[in-house]
């Protein structure tokens, strides 16, 4: 278990939620493999701020008491922002395709075409 | 791995780590291959509790918590009641046209970062412990990864507080969109 397992897997499970995201015609599938590429991105920050020293902390390793913390957990820090940006992001997601289906009875993104000429 | 010795042994987290990775791996090419979307849901919680695992492997427990309370209770309820929602009869959820080229950009896309994750070179916690860092450095390291909790609370209403209050506002700007959006009109 290194660094390099931990960055893999984000890459394969990232790979995977793209090519779901572009490929699948449900609005609902869609939305699904954005989270599983939110996953990726969380798996990766969270390793490599475990994982690699910080520029800061390799430079000054004097001062590092009152910055340890700033320096280690900034990976988790991101995290957390990203899973609230996903929250966010799933409920809003996830009005529009039940709007979607109110108005139009649909909820293939390739029918959601008023926009379209 | 020194960082992390202590009460577990490195067999067993190896172990736990593959276990981990394989189950969520296959679980994800499930959520893209599955015909049936509620399958597919059912899946997606898989590789959110297997996310969960991964971040107690790297010593991240608040968001393993985070994680469970957020991922596996709250989004994947919600997605469980769209589909249930929106079901068309027996239509599933076929792929569009796009299929083939997307896969392999997807897949070159998947190849050029696990070069690039192969072929840098990372300058590792656990090799500075060995050798630049002080004795005291490499203490306060202990110490932080010990208890995070605390220490993530005051980053946050501290160092990151901005983000924090945005972030906020961008939650409650969602909660009021959703309803606007599924209003009975």
């Amino acid at each position: 278990m290194s660094l390099e397992n931990f960055l893999i897997l984000g890459a394969v499970l990232f790979s995977i939620g793209l090519y779901g995201a572009l490929s699948k015609r449900n609005a609902i599938a869609v939305l699904m493999s954005i989270e599983l590429m939110f996953n990726a991105v969380n798996i990766t920050a969270v390793a490599l701020s475990r994982y690699v020293v910080p520029a800061s902390l390799l430079a000054d390793s004097a001062s590092i008491t009152d910055q340890a913390a700033r320096t280690l957990l900034t990976g988790q820090i991101f995290s957390i922002f990203i899973i609230t940006v996903a929250a966010a992001e799933i409920a809003l997601g996830v009005a529009i395709v039940i709007a979607l289906y109110r108005s139009r009875e649909t909820v293939f993104v390739t029918d959601a075409t008023q926009l379209k000429n | 791995m020194s960082l992390g010795a202590g009460t577990e042994s490195a067999l067993a987290t190896d172990i736990a780590f593959w276990v981990i990775a394989v189950s969520v791996i296959v679980s994800a090419v499930a959520v893209v291959h599955m015909r049936d979307v509620f399958r597919a849901a059912l899946f997606l919680v898989v590789v959110f509790l297997g996310t969960a695992g991964l971040f107690v492997l790297l010593r991240a427990e608040f968001l393993a918590v985070v994680q469970v309370i957020v991922y596996v209770g709250a989004i994947s309820v919600l997605i469980l009641f769209a589909i249930l929602m929106t079901q068309d009869a027996e239509q599933g959820s076929p792929p569009n046209r796009l299929r083939y080229p997307v896969g392999l950009l997807a897949f070159l896309l998947g190849a050029a970062a696990v070069f690039t994750a192969l072929n840098t070179e990372w300058t590792l916690l656990a090799d500075a412990l060995q050798g630049t860092l002080t004795s005291e450095a490499a203490q306060m390291v202990n110490e932080v990864y010990s208890n995070t909790i605390p220490q993530i609370a005051s980053l946050l209403l501290r160092d990151y507080v901005l983000a924090f209050e945005a972030v906020s506002v961008l939650l409650l700007a969602a909660i009021i969109g959703a309803l606007v959006l599924v209003r009975e009109r």
